[in-house]
């Protein structure tokens, strides 16, 4: 069964997308001065997953427009951005964490 | 002020535009290719036998620098797209050969960035952190290419007069091929630059 054009929310205009790329340039910003703070070395991992997890998603919700349009696309992006993620982790987890026996 | 869509699309089973839909199906299937390669890359670290390894050879300033580029072509890329769907021929012309010109500057970056490796003695077959990085940039880098590529193919039909309002989802797809290279970077340059 055919349907009509599903109506999607208008994107956003100039200033949106120039705020947003501000943002993300003092994200940028932020990322690399916390690398040179020998003070955060201890939670330099968290704090920089942190704030690249902030600007992927709003890279994603503003300049891919995700925030906007149809939740099914939402969906066919998230589904396996997660496979991927747990792929990630689970070999990490198997070759770095888990204790390797030898031949 | 916001811009109304002024694409519509054939009426479809799922009432979203096929195109769409099949991109972003892509876009996923390119979030598994690239988790294969960041998870190699995760696996390997710390594990060469000889140097030289990521804490002595990257370049943190200069990348960062790269990274501020490629996050600029974002910008240029959505004002593209914005050009388009309100009909400014001048509009798109300028911001998809800016995008394209800030996509081709990151290459720049990023051959410089080989070619002092290469000099400094670090290739793929030297070691597996030489291995690993080599394949995830060289790929993210393959894949800016072929974006630079689709933009100028963009800019030349906006030359000639053949990217309208209609066309406006052409734009939307080369944007969302090249917003998802930039969130890639996101993650390179957080997990092989920032986290050694």
């Amino acid at each position: 069964m055919r349907t009509q054009p599903r109506v999607e929310r208008a994107h956003p205009g100039a200033g949106t997308y120039v705020m947003i790329a501000v943002i993300l340039t003092v994200i940028t910003a932020a990322e690399v001065a916390v690398f040179y703070i020998p003070a955060l070395a201890v939670a330099l991992v968290p704090i920089l997953l942190t704030l690249s997890a902030g600007k992927f998603t709003l890279v994603v919700m503003f300049y891919m427009h995700l925030r906007f349009d149809s939740r099914i696309f939402t969906g066919v992006f998230v589904a396996p951005l997660l496979l991927a993620l747990a792929v990630i982790l689970s070999l990490i987890v198997l070759f770095k964490a888990l204790p390797q026996t030898g031949s | 002020m916001t811009q109304a869509a002024t694409y519509t699309h054939p009426a479809t089973a799922t009432g979203l535009d096929s195109w769409k839909v099949g991109f972003w199906t892509f876009i996923g299937s390119e979030c598994l290719f690239f988790g294969s390669l960041i998870s190699t890359y995760m696996v390997y670290k710390g594990e060469s036998l000889v140097g030289p390894t990521s804490h002595e050879i990257l370049n943190i300033p200069l990348t960062s620098i790269s990274t501020f580029v490629l996050l600029t072509s974002s910008l240029m890329m959505v004002l593209a797209l914005a050009a388009v769907q309100r009909g400014s021929r001048r509009g798109a012309l300028l911001w998809l050969l800016l995008t394209a010109w800030f996509g081709s500057l990151f290459l720049g970056f990023q051959a410089f960035e080989f070619t002092q490796f290469y000099h400094e003695g670090l290739t793929p077959q030297k070691n597996l952190f030489g291995a690993s990085f080599f394949v995830l940039t060289g790929f993210h880098g393959a894949h800016v290419t072929v974006g630079v590529i689709w933009l100028l193919t963009l800019w030349v039909l906006a030359l000639r007069g053949r990217l309208g309002r209609a066309d406006a989802l052409k734009v939307e797809i080369a944007g969302l091929y090249w917003h998802f290279v930039d969130v890639v970077w996101i993650a390179i340059f957080t997990l092989v630059y920032l986290i050694q």
